[in-house]
């Protein structure tokens, strides 16, 4: 944020703007640049996971809107989405249905404003940065509820309940699993986390203390796909069960804030993987031997995109399972798993 | 299966127009919260009048119906009813035509059996089997079209003969598919049968025990599924079936009670293995032959009644012909395996969760076309 500042700066007539307003514009230039960025990623991570899901099931995927591989298929299918029809069913909550998918949306968007892109590239370094993420993230369940219940719709409600029950489950486990980064470095802002790791591969934290803290990622990355609801936890939106789950009366732009939001919620978990246990933007090996030549916004991505192309990989080769497993392997595996790496790494930090 | 309910049960109507009803089936279920109490089939949807309507066309002209009662396997469905028609006409075929229906009625229960594997899948929530399944069934339908046009409803199979003698090249064709697709069968097993989550989401639910099986008159794979050895191809045997050699595959219950849905899919993928070893077989033993040399110049069968029942995909169909002497049938009527599974559905399904539901019901493999008719 303070290299924007410094860019307004070089604005004419900049300075001549109240104190008090001039405080307030590189906020909002950096969370509309954050903004504009997510939604790019997201636009072309749709494109990728039709690529990939094509690929593993021997096909070739869209080859046609734009020439070069389908490039503009995404866009094309945005601008259908922006031109099709606003339906409100007749017998729904007008008002709710309205609003969820803007809550879903606005709770999938607002947790990267803490994400430190770059050693410098962040909106907000807020030192309960990973509080943060969690609580915003939180509010998508809400969203998703109201989705559920004011679409009036049988299946929209067992979706509903399903995603309510499951997100707020899995958040426990991850919750607990990123302990396990938290508590060496002290802090729960995720710059001072990304900073404790510089210096090469092998002070990332999922190096660390092994096999301690690579089994924290394990855990967080599996209760992270349960909280985006992807295969094999995509119980809420199980198409072959509840045609699409709490989604199912949505068309057009409202249909397309869920999808998007989706999206954006891969690439939020996957963001916050990689600052936690991939080491961020730092470099692969110490300065001293291999300058980074890559810039660490770019090398964020490439990360976060490895980890992105696993969540659909695992997406288009599992079946998805039942609800009561589901709630099993959260409550009777993933959490005592997590809190018992949680006293581990406590034991091992303090008196190692 | 006894299961205790609190609170209120709410009526979910699923279908007609779902996406894992398999057609145009209703199931009205008394849920609560995700148990269902009861699940009710309502059928009759794809309703076509098929048994009356017969009974105004010819003999000949019945084939193209029984195409389609079911779609996803019209090659078997007009073989039973060819045979019918020519047990009671007393025709006798030669071999080649012989060789060449059980090759087409193996492949139709491949194609078909690759839809249900397929499509139980997608069921359970895995996408990607559903289009491996459908990539090496094309090539099916591409040796169907090459040999008779038609990719989904053949009218291949006449009676006396076949519509068209196979086109050169066939054999080798036939051969380089086998050859491509048996390792694909282990693929897919790879990918789906012995995946765990599969595993856990099939192997215990849904058990259709040989009792109920037996009791219900459920056949084919279903009844195989629960263990009980019993296929018309050996046990009747039609086509001159006795003369090769394959298995039977039954449910085993490697990862749970016998006749769980895992079983009944798993016998399906068996026995795709099963009919590439048959067609192998019937492959060698074609000879050289006139296709068109017993069909008779006009079919006008004897007064009189039969029953002839063959083994389809998805189990045994009958077709019970009544003749009065005329060109066309007095009656016709078809004993669909798929009803028979259908009416087993409320009793297996009972105190099961949703998912376990539409499990249960891709475990089945119906096809409403043929349920009914």
């Amino acid at each position: 944020m303070q290299s924007i500042a410094e860019l307004l700066g070089l604005l004419p007539g900049y300075s001549s703007i109240p104190e008090t307003y001039r405080a307030l514009i590189p906020v909002v230039v950096s969370c509309v640049v954050i903004f504009a960025c997510m939604a790019l990623a997201v636009l072309f991570a749709v494109w990728l996971e039709r690529k990939v899901s094509a690929h593993i099931q021997d096909r070739l995927g869209p080859m046609y809107v734009g020439g070069w591989h389908g490039w503009a298929q995404t866009l094309a299918d945005a601008v259908k989405l922006l031109l099709k029809e606003d339906i409100v069913p007749a017998s729904a909550d007008k008002l709710l249905f309205k609003v969820a998918p803007f809550v879903v949306f606005l709770g999938a968007f607002a947790a990267f404003v803490v994400i430190p892109f770059g050693a410098s590239s962040f909106v907000a370094d807020l030192n309960i940065g990973l509080l943060y993420v969690f609580a915003v993230g939180s509010l998508s369940v809400i969203g998703i509820i109201m989705a559920g219940w004011a679409s009036n719709n049988k299946y929209s409600l067992y979706g509903g309940m399903r995603a309510a029950a499951q997100i707020i489950s899995y958040e426990i486990p991850s919750a607990i699993a990123i302990m396990t980064v938290v508590i060496p470095v002290g802090s729960l802002s995720l710059v001072e986390i990304v900073n404790a790791q510089q210096g090469g591969i092998q002070n990332w934290f999922i190096f660390r203390y092994p096999p301690l803290v690579f089994l924290g990622f394990i855990i967080y990355f599996i209760a992270s796909l349960a909280e985006v609801n992807r295969t094999p936890f995509d119980i809420p939106e199980a198409e072959s069960e509840l045609v699409a789950g709490y989604h199912t009366e949505y068309s057009g732009m409202r249909f397309a804030f869920f999808f998007l939001a989706e999206y954006a919620n891969m690439f939020l978990v996957a963001s916050v993987a990689t600052a936690l246990f991939l080491g961020g933007w730092t470099w692969f090996v110490p300065e001293s031997v291999v300058p980074q030549f890559i810039p660490g916004p770019v090398l964020f991505f490439g990360k976060v995109l490895a980890l992105v192309f696993v969540q659909m990989w695992l997406r288009w080769s599992l079946p998805r399972l039942r609800v009561d497993q589901l709630m099993y392997l959260s409550w009777k595996v993933l959490l005592p798993a997590s809190l018992a790496l949680v006293l581990g790494v406590g034991w091992v930090t303090v008196y190692w | 299966m006894e299961v205790e309910y609190s609170g209120d049960v709410m009526t979910l109507n699923m279908g007609p127009q779902h996406p894992s009803t398999h057609g145009v089936l209703r199931l009205e279920l008394k849920t609560d919260g995700e148990i269902v109490a009861a699940a009710i089939p309502h059928i009759g949807y794809l309703h076509r009048c098929f048994e009356k309507h017969v009974e105004n066309v010819d003999y000949a002209g019945v084939v193209p119906y029984t195409d389609r009662m079911d779609y996803c396997a019209a090659m078997n469905m007009e073989l039973g009813y060819v045979l019918a028609v020519e047990k009671l006409m007393g025709i006798e075929v030669n071999n080649r035509v012989r060789c060449i229906r059980i090759v087409m009625a193996e492949l139709g229960r491949i194609a078909s059996h690759l839809i249900a594997a397929g499509t139980y899948g997608n069921d359970i929530g895995s996408f990607t089997p559903f289009l491996w399944c459908f990539r090496d069934r094309e090539r099916i339908l591409d040796m169907f079209e090459e040999t008779c046009g038609a990719r989904l409803l053949y009218n291949y199979n006449w009676i006396g003969g076949l519509m068209f003698d196979i086109k050169p090249g066939f054999e080798d064709k036939l051969i380089e598919f086998l050859d491509y697709f048996e390792p694909q069968v282990d693929n897919l097993n790879r990918l789906l049968s012995d995946n765990w989550i599969f595993i856990k989401r099939t192997a215990e639910v849904g058990i259709l025990s040989p009792e109920t099986a037996i009791s219900y008159g459920v056949t084919g794979p279903n009844l195989r599924g629960s263990g009980v050895k019993f296929d018309v191809r050996r046990d009747e045997p039609y086509l001159g079936y006795d003369e090769f050699d394959f298995e039977i595959p039954v449910g085993q219950g490697e990862y749970g009670p016998v006749g769980s849905c895992w079983d009944r899919y798993m016998v399906r993928i068996r026995e795709v293995k099963e009919s590439c070893k048959i067609i192998r077989q019937a492959v060698a033993k074609l000879t050289p032959g006139d296709v068109h040399e017993s069909i008779p110049k006009r079919i006008k069968p004897p007064a009189g009644e039969i029953y002839m029942r063959t083994e389809c995909p998805r189990g045994e169909l009958g077709y019970y012909i009544v003749s009065d002497g005329g060109l066309k049938p007095y009656r016709l009527k078809v004993k669909s395996p798929c009803f028979t599974v259908m009416s087993a559905f409320e009793e297996v399904s009972r105190g099961a969760m949703i998912s376990d539901v539409i499990a249960i019901l891709g475990s089945f493999d119906i096809v409403l076309g043929e349920i009914d008719r």
